[in-house]
């Protein structure tokens, strides 16, 4: 079967009731259900004034003049701001490279970009300010591909880059560049009996997040500011506000606010440093809320990519060679381009065994919209193309699909391309097997309901295109491996915060993170991990702010492991300090004291044989435990610039998928019927919420399958779709069934044996809905999303 | 201009309204309700469900000027509402609710219990679909809950049994980003149960 | 801007004669997007709220006189025997949220080509009431789309309603989204058996600058309908004679790509939609179909 490694025991810390292990519901779900919980976009201030942008309307111009004096004069209106009016020679932010100006200096690289920004009295205001500055642009040449980046006469996107990539990049219009070799693919091609090619492209898909980008900002008396957002990451956020604002680090003081979603979206800075900067100019607070419009402006996007991808088998179906090319368009900026292009590059194999590979990924500067973080980061892109290159080589072979992917798959030990050995479970067979074997839904469920079809069923939907005319049914099967936390030697930590003490007679934990929760349920399981630790009922979850040390990036799957790690980490030294008060106090009244091991349970400290020592309230008294620790886990290395070996990832994710869907072949719609999930977590710290950030991720994998791509002029570089009527995500009736199997197989370097959740699930789903539809079609499908010209041929 | 409406029953009053104000920017903005959340502004997410004389309707897309003496259901007013249908009363709501940021500011996290909290909100009577949408594990980021709980009320209001097929239908201009909609669908079937067979209710 | 609140039609329409450039909204659905967006600053927004005869139908011996701003609910839930097409285009309409606001006097005003409610009211037939101080005049819907965006109202009147053709035979109406639900028509097509005047007639969205009949496909159609004697004995339509129906209908499109859809696409689906509308209303005409309206 190829299953290794044990479940892991639960019962580390407590029996007390809701914690680990357990359904325990949202500490904030009352506040969201009755409308009370205050997103950022809810901020609101006596006085305040409203901050707008103003965009380029044009994709790659040099600006030669900028009059803002119209604008100033409008009654209503504080401060219009330019690049001239930047306070410090720090003009520039970005994650790792700092190629992003705050507000842009005499070149605008991409459609959208922040050229100026305004405070007034009143929304509209502020609008029709913006719409009297003028910007004398020159136009230039845009770049949008690999041949228009790379071509000899080629302008530069950034001139006089001094980033620590641009040694090993083979054009300057070129990120960074990854390759991995190992074996040598070329001799291992000529064993080969089959070998299948294929060249796929993988559109630009937005994050989508519901809630668009806002926030309040409001000066401070000491010159300082308060800045309330919603965001990923506080820290990372602070560390590129603070320098553009000239301020130490301290005098900007950052609370998150709710969180409308954010999905990698929110990973790099929106309006967050135009917001300060209006506001300390103003004297007053700014509140800056983007439309949808805007946000599609906004915010990176997923990178789309071209992959190249030759696998070649032998006629048993063992795979002997991976050769494949992944060019990923970054856009204008880097944003989160070098780590999206060393996951590609490093899970560009797949959750398959290849000993043989010669690969190579690549990310552009183009004037495209930039793109960086989305769930998935690179895994997504590259797993659409194994996925179908597996069906292909399966095909060939005459062989079932998932009996081929299960010769190949890895498992426990298997080196990965890089030269890393896997050293947890990989139950990538046994996932596959499980979603296999999960019952078919019935057919023609169209027809269930009585003599009428019921179009709600069909493709197309309440549109009434089809009555069951046209529509065949496809299954196709996709597995995907995914890293989780940051790799490549980031130095990936967290830092939590735990007093423990009595109130009105009962123990309270309090837990202070600056853990971005953004609707992922971070704040239910801190409160799980503290009840398990500590024995308490009642946990308090404070706000994340910058008063505590950072928790890194709501991303990378990586919170509940390493967050929750902090706090488990935190909440066990808290304990280990009662127990001491308890010694201290009680020891001599009681021999187990010092001779057993003691847990706390249920308020009260007590022996792993079950016997009570002592009220935790008896314990503590007046006095309070308080401890602020780092946690982080395993350290990771860099991979090898040429040859991209590394231990780089710590730890890996592995979802299935099984898709079911009805195609409308002469119109070309696709109604998605089923789609399951079969996915390993290692421990379920809470199972309604991973069954939730399955059947969340395996949407979207499902959006870009069938419908969602933000659609770039190729000739202007110009965004054609920005709304949500044209830029489409799937509705109730476009989303079917999920149905959820959860494999809990411990990986013994994680706090409680946790895997990280929530991106392995949209890897697979898309290139499973592609497989179905191609089942149902018989046509090729290398691009994704699908849309009803492909299928038809139109 | 100046708008007279009623919101969850309680007579208000906005002042200097712009003329190109939504219903929604009023709520939000000038009368201290921010439940109805703006995700697009174009009609296309439901986010700002709102019911409008008792119909389910876009606040982004109502302009301010056109509400002027109707009545305004917001999700902070859905528990009163549902409420005040369950004894028999009419359409009109009452009591307000009215976001305090402190509120959110902080909150405590127990294990399951409802005990009346005041800086939680837990305690305070829910409309059997807004609890629903907390125990089925509906809410994730929770944008799209305000409109989702005043589009799937409605639904329960018009039919009190309805199919999946009847609830995906209902709930189709509603676009939710984090769940995959299949606890949403759970939450409107446990709303829709008998009360009997869903336990112990609020 | 600002905001005119007229209380009655009469005071709607002196109000419209004082402003010609006033911009209605009766549900918003359109205009409150142009103004949430910025793209559109009207001087005026005449609401029509206020005005209850545009909230109210008749139904007449041969026609319906749909008030202008009916929203699209009230048709499905009111007038499906009356006028199944329009009421299965109603259905299509945004989400239920917009079909609660929206209306076919909203569809007409903004004349857009992708507007649901076109193809239906087009193989309906339909005439547009158009009123101003000056007086009241019949607009035939084929008419009344003069180009992209634009109608042929003059700048003082106002749609008060449409009298639509009461279905006299069975009724269909398709569309095709990328989206199974709220989406805007990529292409969509309309179709009525008219038994009584042995004539069909068709209507297309968004497959051209205006809404528009397939004219060569009606007459072809109506031909070979009358020469085949197929009112009189009901009998299947043979596969050739629905073959060059549904190519006429994809010839009489003159579409564009744009990020909806390609032009050749819109053209392939018309053609589709053409055939299988057609089969579905011939079955009901026949008395054997299933499907009837459809289950929209």
């Amino acid at each position: 079967m190829g299953v290794t490694g044990t479940p892991t025991s639960i019962n580390q810390g407590s029996k007390t009731k809701g914690g680990i292990g357990e359904s325990t519901l949202r500490p904030d779900g009352t506040l969201k259900v009755t409308g009370e919980f205050a997103y950022s976009s809810d901020m609101w201030h006596e006085d305040m004034l409203w901050g707008h942008t103003l965009r380029s309307t044009t994709a790659h111009a040099e600006i030669r003049s900028i009059d803002t004096s119209e604008a100033l004069a409008m009654p209503g209106v504080y401060a219009v701001l330019t690049y001239d009016d930047l306070p410090t020679e720090v003009k520039n932010y970005g994650l790792e490279i700092q190629d992003t100006p705050v507000l842009a200096h005499g070149k605008v690289r991409h459609h959208g970009e922040p050229v100026a920004i305004v405070a007034a009295d009143h929304p509209e205001t502020a609008r029709r300010a913006a719409a009297k500055i003028k910007i004398d642009y020159v136009e230039l040449p845009v770049i949008t591909d690999e041949a228009s980046a790379t071509a000899p006469d080629a302008l530069l996107v950034h001139e006089n880059r001094d980033d620590h990539h641009i040694g090993h990049v083979p054009h300057p219009n070129i990120v960074h560049r990854q390759p991995i070799i190992r074996g040598n693919a070329d001799d291992a091609a000529r064993r080969a009996d089959v070998i299948v090619r294929g060249e796929y492209v993988f559109g630009m898909q937005d994050q989508a997040f519901l809630g668009p980008e806002s926030g309040l900002a409001v000066p401070g008396e000491d010159g300082g500011v308060d800045l309330y957002v919603a965001t990923q990451w506080l820290h990372s956020d602070l560390r590129q506000i603070a320098p553009v604002l000239g301020l130490p680090g301290e005098k900007v003081r950052m609370t998150l606010s709710g969180v409308g979603g954010a999905f990698g979206g929110r990973e790099d800075l929106s309006m967050q440093i135009h917001a300060c900067l209006l506001a300390l100019r103003t004297g007053k607070p700014v509140k800056m809320v983007y439309n949808r419009f805007e946000s599609f402006f906004g915010h990176v996007h997923r990178h789309p990519a071209k992959l190249w991808y030759e696998h070649g088998a032998t006629r048993d179906g063992k795979l002997t060679h991976l050769k494949c090319r992944i060019v990923l368009d970054g856009g204008a900026y880097a944003s989160a381009s070098p780590a999206v292009v060393g996951n590609a590059s490093s899970l560009s194999v797949g959750p398959y065994v290849v000993e043989d590979v010669d690969i190579e990924a690549l990310a552009l500067y183009t004037n495209n919209p930039p793109c960086g973080a989305m769930r998935g980061f690179g895994a997504v892109q590259a797993c659409f193309a194994y996925e179908a290159q597996m069906d292909k080589l399966a095909a060939k072979l005459d062989m079932d699909p998932v009996e081929f992917r299960r010769i190949n798959a890895m498992e426990q030990g298997t080196l990965l391309p890089t030269g890393q050995p896997c050293d947890s479970p990989a139950p990538v067979a046994e996932l596959l097997r499980r979603v296999k074997a999960m019952p078919l839904p019935p057919e023609q469920q169209w027809l269930a309901a009585g003599e009428q079809a019921d179009v709600r069923a069909l493709p197309g939907g309440l549109s009434n295109t089809t009555h069951g005319e046209g529509v065949v049914r496809g299954v196709g099967y996709a597995v995907g491996i995914k890293n989780v936390g940051f790799s490549e030697g980031f130095d990936d930590y967290s830092t939590a915060r735990v007093r423990m003490e009595v109130i009105n007679g009962e123990p309270v934990a309090t837990v202070h993170t600056a853990m971005a929760e953004v609707g992922q349920g971070g704040v239910t399981v801190h409160a799980q991990i503290a009840r398990t630790e500590l024995g308490v009922a009642q946990v308090t979850i404070r706000p994340a702010d910058t008063q505590v040390g950072s928790a890194g990036s709501t991303s990378a799957s990586r919170q509940t492991y390493v967050t929750g790690g902090a706090v488990k980490n935190t909440c066990e030294n808290v304990r280990e300090k009662v127990l001491e008060t308890g010694r201290a106090k009680f020891g001599s009244y009681h021999p187990a004291w010092t001779t057993a091991e003691l847990l706390l349970e249920d308020g009260k400290v007590v022996t792993d044989g079950g016997e009570v020592l002592a009220d935790l309230a008896d314990v503590l008294e007046g006095e309070a435990v308080d401890l602020e620790l780092e946690w982080r886990h395993r350290p990771t290395e860099a991979f090898d610039p040429r040859t991209g070996q590394g231990n780089g990832h710590v730890q890996y994710s592995f979802a299935a998928h099984r898709a079911v869907v009805e195609v409308d072949t002469e119109l070309g719609l696709v109604k998605v019927i089923e789609l399951a999930c079969a996915q390993d977590v290692g421990k379920a710290l809470n199972p309604l919420s991973v069954a939730g950030q399955i059947q969340g991720g395996t949407t979207q994998g499902l959006g870009v399958a069938v419908m969602e791509e933000i659609i770039v002029d190729p000739k202007t570089a110009k965004v054609r779709n920005p709304s949500f009527t044209d830029y489409l995500i799937p509705t109730i009736l476009d989303t079917p069934t999920i149905p959820v199997d959860v494999l809990e197989l411990a990986d013994d370097h994680a706090p409680y044996g946790l895997r990280g959740v929530g991106e392995a699930p949209t890897l697979s789903s898309t290139p499973a809905v592609l497989a179905a539809i191609r089942d149902a079609t018989g046509l090729e499908l290398n691009r994704t999303p699908v849309r009803p010209e492909h299928l038809t041929g139109t | 201009m100046r708008v007279n409406f009623t919101v969850n029953g309680r007579k208000q009053e906005a002042d200097d309204v712009w003329e190109g104000e939504s219903l929604l920017y009023v709520l939000r903005e000038r009368m201290g309700l921010p439940g109805s959340k703006n995700a697009c502004e174009q009609g296309e997410c439901g986010s700002c469900t709102v019911r409008l004389d008792g119909v389910p309707v876009c606040a982004c897309l109502v302009a301010a000027g056109q509400a002027e003496g109707r009545e305004v259901v917001t999700v902070e007013g859905l528990a009163d509402f549902a409420k005040q249908r369950e004894e028999g009363c009419a359409t009109g709501a009452c009591g307000s609710g009215g976001t305090s940021l402190q509120a959110a500011r902080q909150w405590s996290a127990r294990p399951s219990d409802r005990v009346a909290d005041s800086q939680t909100g837990e305690g305070q009577e829910l409309a059997p679909i807004q609890q629903a949408f907390i125990d089925a594990g509906a809410v994730q980021c929770g944008f799209c809950t305000p409109g989702l709980l005043v589009a799937a009320d409605e639904l329960l209001e018009r039919n009190a049994e309805p199919s999946d097929a009847d609830i995906r239908e209902a709930l189709s201009g509603n676009l939710c980003r984090c769940t995959g909609y299949e606890k949403i669908l759970d939450a409107v079937r446990l709303a829709a149960a008998p009360q009997d067979r869903q336990g112990s209710g609020v | 801007m600002d905001f005119l609140r007229p209380a009655s039609w009469e005071e709607a329409l002196a109000a419209k004669a004082e402003y010609p450039t006033a911009v209605p909204i009766a549900g918003g659905t359109d205009v409150m997007v142009e103004i949430n967006f910025d793209h559109r600053r009207p001087e005026y927004l005449l609401d029509l709220n206020r005005i209850p005869e545009l909230r109210e139908w008749e139904v007449g011996e041969e026609t319906v006189q749909l008030g202008a701003s009916v929203p699209y609910t009230q048709i499905m839930d009111h007038l499906r025997a009356e006028l199944p097409g329009l009421a299965l285009a109603a259905h299509t309409v945004g989400s239920p949220q917009i079909r609660n606001r929206g209306s076919v006097g909203g569809n007409l005003g903004a004349a857009s080509p992708a507007g649901d409610s076109h193809p239906a009211l087009l193989s309906a037939g339909a005439e547009v009431e158009a009123e101003s101080v000056r007086g009241t005049r019949l607009i035939p819907v084929e008419e009344f789309y003069t180009g992209v965006k634009r109608n042929a109202l003059e700048p003082d009147e106002l749609i008060r309603s449409v009298h639509i053709k009461k279905a006299d035979g069975p009724q269909q109406f398709s569309k095709v989204g990328t989206r199974n639900a709220m989406v805007i028509a990529v292409c969509a097509f309309g179709i009525a058996l008219h038994p009584a005047t042995r004539t069909v007639k068709t209507g297309i969205g968004s497959a051209a600058p205006t809404p528009l009949r397939a004219r060569a496909a009606e007459d072809f159609l109506n031909a070979a309908l009358e020469e085949g004697g197929f009112w009189e004995s009901g009998k299947i339509i043979t596969p050739s004679v629905a073959k060059q129906f549904a190519e006429l209908a994809s010839g009489a499109c003159n579409p564009i790509d744009d990020v909806r859809g390609t032009a050749k696409y819109r053209r392939h689906a018309v053609g589709i939609m053409a055939r299988r509308t057609l089969g579905w209303t011939w079955e009901q005409y026949r008395g054997t179909g299933r499907t009837l309206e459809g289950a929209a």
